[in-house]
């Protein structure tokens, strides 16, 4: 998280934190394990008149952000949900109010729902294997006179089964295009699947000939290539404040812990070989908060090396807080990988999110390949 | 008389006239010449050359108000924000530099002048230093001393209104081409370690100073050892109090640890690790090899590990300036760089296959693959090793309990020592 808030934001990211230490304690997600959707639309609304879902949107259709920058201000958010381990489709639920905002969609009815969170949109843009290495999209979206139709498979798709709209990203030859779904549309079939996190649901939709009305295409057929890159890059930032939140929460949980706990007549925190496995996690922690929000940055401003920033925050957070958060499993003994105590929940988020929107490795090989292009054009 | 924000001359004039005195007189520097650090690649006069063309472009900068960006007015600097010093960094991007006049002549060297120096000696050096007539070494290391400069055995000894100084200092960088010297001496033997230091600043050139080049096993010789026999430094050229030389080696220390985020520093933004050795990408494709996944994968992770050092040196500094983290935080960029860069190398070995064993001059770049992987350690080595950063990282940031130590509250002459140096 950044080092220096405005006081706006301060406050902004102090009321976030309050209404999840009210709404989602660490035993009404214990609570929420069995619940299907995973949260309550009551606590999604409460975090919308916050304005979680409204910080991407543009003024003019009912939104609007606190600072410069509104996807700096959901990182903030983001962050926080990850220190809580909060519930709700963030991350998606924002890419899309972002993008029918950006696009100006015609239904501003949809758009004031999504702000005011009573209604639920949802992304589908992973698919099944060979398809599932980033930026690989197959699902076909071609047109029929007035209809689209698409045909594939997606997965994972969060909240599919509680989303009131499916923003779906597919193929239509050499461009994407984008088609907004009512759920319940016929020929969408949603199968619900395991996940590692305790409340985030994920779903596999299938698209059998699905047929709409070509109003329903997002922006212009076959040519949503930069906007996909965008919802990328803004799915990628909210995810990766939200890692930080979870490593943060992970860390601090077992620095206390290792002042607290007693072997041998000392504290843990008075072994050398503890201390300065504590000392590499707080680098790695301190390199995760500052490439999270340089990269996040960098997206809000759309600047050049946006892309490169966010796919090395990616890449590194995924890999180092992985080590960071296992070690602090490692610290905490048996205890650690018990349901009782409460350090899985970070390393749940933080596991979910690693996975999330391109691997580590994609992202390697996305950073290579941006700079094997910035090479050609030096 | 201070400068005043009112007064102080705004980021874009100011990068104005940044690039235009880069592009109109520094030379723009060619990746092939580059050389790695502490590679053995020029020859002594080639060095000194080199030494002398730094000094040149550091006076060239000093005449052009580009010089000591963020020193006081009162001594030769712009009195500027570091974001001044990011600009001038940004625009030297691609051009040469006085890479051997950054540390540790302006930090820790200058740094700690402007900390604890007289009036007369910050007036004396620092603009001497910011015209490049003066290059300054850390006499700080002892061979006896490793990690604990706190132990150093170098002894001064009043005689009057002088101290006589004997003793031996070690891992200065360059030191035969050097002009003066920061040194820490104990004063006292009869108190703890820590309360009976004192520092001292010398010339190098001097009789009754030897300084002995010491040969890496890459055959480097760019460290030296300097010998000391009966140096007098007048005690005009003390720095801080008799016996508190700990505060000033703290202070020191800190200076130290903050290597290329000192805002005393100059260095062109995106200098990779090892300071302008090539892209991992030329590695790659002199390798034959930027088409394997395998290879692509590592040169992503190189390039990440680089981007994101960058970033967290930043975000340290400024933590650091804003006073949002404690001093000791430079410790976390000291031990993320170092540990960073080894895997770097190692990353750059895996890449170069059997041309990192044996190789001929065609090899381009896998060449030094070899020789880079067998100094790799030095990163974490020099400048405070990895482990005390952990220490500092640990004890002073995270607040744990220190390690437990002999030598508290017991007379220096009385602690146990290495057995090559007891006497």
């Amino acid at each position: 998280m950044l080092l220096a808030l405005s006081s706006d934001q301060e406050l902004f990211t102090e009321t976030t934190a309050k209404l999840l230490d009210e709404l989602v304690p660490v035993g009404e997600l214990r609570r929420l394990r069995e619940d299907p959707v995973g949260f309550d639309r009551q606590y999604w609304r409460r975090g919308a008149e916050l304005g979680w879902t409204s910080l991407l949107v543009s003024e003019d259709h009912g939104g609007g952000s606190i600072g410069e920058h509104g996807l700096v201000d959901l990182a903030l958010v983001a962050y926080e949900f990850g220190r809580h381990a909060a519930p709700g489709p963030l991350a998606v639920a924002n890419v899309v109010a972002a993008t029918l905002s950006d696009t100006d969609h015609a239904d501003v009815g949809l758009i004031a729902g999504l702000v005011s969170g009573t209604s639920l949109a949802t992304w589908c843009l992973g698919e099944p294997v060979p398809g599932d290495r980033l930026g690989s999209i197959a699902l076909d979206i071609r047109l029929e006179g007035d209809d689209v139709v698409l045909n594939g498979v997606k997965r994972p798709v969060e909240s599919a089964a509680e989303a009131d709209h499916l923003l779906v990203t597919g193929r239509t030859g050499e461009g994407l295009t984008q088609v907004l779904v009512p759920s319940g549309t016929s020929g969408v079939t949603v199968v619900p699947m395991e996940s590692v996190d305790m409340t985030r649901r994920f779903s596999v939709i299938t698209f059998e000939d699905v047929r709409l009305p070509s109003t329903c295409i997002v922006g212009e057929i076959a040519s949503a290539d930069e906007q996909v890159a965008r919802q990328l890059e803004r799915a990628l930032a909210i995810t990766c404040a939200e890692s930080v939140g979870a490593m943060q929460a992970a860390f601090d949980m077992t620095v206390e812990w290792a002042f607290d706990r007693y072997s041998f007549g000392r504290p843990l925190a008075s072994y050398q070989e503890l201390k300065h496995r504590f000392a590499d996690m707080k680098t790695w922690l301190e390199a995760s908060h500052a490439i999270s929000d340089a990269a996040t940055r960098a997206a809000a401003e759309g600047s050049a090396n946006a892309a490169e920033l966010m796919s090395t925050a990616k890449a590194f957070i995924g890999d180092y807080g992985s080590e960071l958060v296992q070690d602090c499993v490692q610290i905490h003994g048996g205890i650690g990988v018990t349901f009782e105590h409460d350090l899985h929940l970070y390393l749940r988020r933080h596991t979910l999110d690693r996975a999330l929107f391109g691997t580590p490795a994609d992202h390697r090989q996305r950073i290579c390949d941006i700079i094997e292009t910035q090479e050609e054009v030096v | 008389m201070s400068t005043t924000d009112n007064d102080r001359e705004d980021l874009e004039s100011f990068r104005a006239r940044a690039r235009s005195f880069v592009r109109a007189n520094l030379r723009p520097v060619d990746p092939d010449q580059m050389v790695g650090p502490l590679r053995n690649e020029r020859s002594d006069e080639q060095e000194l050359q080199a030494v002398a063309r730094e000094r040149e472009v550091q006076r060239m900068l000093f005449d052009a108000g580009q010089a000591g960006i963020c020193f006081p007015t009162e001594y030769g600097g712009q009195g500027l924000t570091r974001d001044h010093q990011r600009a001038l960094n940004q625009e030297l991007a691609g051009f040469e530099y006085p890479s051997r006049l950054q540390a540790p002549t302006f930090s820790p060297c200058a740094a700690v002048l402007l900390d604890f120096g007289t009036e007369a000696q910050k007036l004396a050096h620092i603009p001497a230093i910011l015209r490049g007539e003066e290059i300054w070494m850390q006499f700080l290391s002892e061979p006896s001393g490793g990690s604990d400069v706190a132990a150093a055995l170098t002894s001064a000894v009043r005689d009057g209104e002088e101290w006589v100084l004997n003793g031996s200092k070690i891992w200065t960088t360059g030191a035969w081409w050097s002009d003066w010297g920061l040194c820490l001496a104990r004063t006292n033997w009869d108190v703890p370690k820590h309360r009976g230091l004192s520092v001292f600043i010398l010339p190098i050139r001097q009789p009754g100073l030897d300084v002995h080049r010491i040969e890496m096993l890459n055959g480097s010789k760019e460290f030296c050892q300097e010998f000391l026999t009966d140096v007098r430094v007048p005690d005009a050229d003390r720095v801080g109090e008799v016996d508190d030389g700990w505060t000033v080696g703290t202070r020191w220390m800190f200076h130290e640890r903050m290597l290329t985020n000192s805002p005393l520093i100059t260095i062109p933004a995106g200098m990779s690790h090892g300071g302008g050795t090539k892209p991992m990408t030329a590695v790659a494709r002199d390798a034959g090899r930027l088409d394997d996944p395998y290879v692509r994968d590592l040169v992503g992770e190189a390039h990440m590990l680089e981007v994101v050092d960058r970033h967290l040196r930043r975000r340290v500094g400024e933590g650091i300036a804003t006073g949002a983290m404690a001093d000791q935080s430079a410790a976390i960029g000291r031990l993320f760089v170092g540990t960073t860069a080894a895997r770097i190398r190692n990353i750059n070995f895996e890449i170069a296959g059997a041309a990192g064993a044996a190789w001929t001059e065609d090899d381009g770049e896998l060449a030094f693959a070899g020789s880079d992987f067998l100094m790799r350690q030095v990163s974490c080595i020099g400048g405070g090793t990895t482990e005390m950063a952990r220490n500092v990282i640990s004890e002073r940031v995270l607040g744990m309990p220190r390690e437990r130590s002999q030598d508290k509250d017991v007379a220096f002459r009385d602690v146990p020592r290495s057995a090559t140096t007891r006497s």
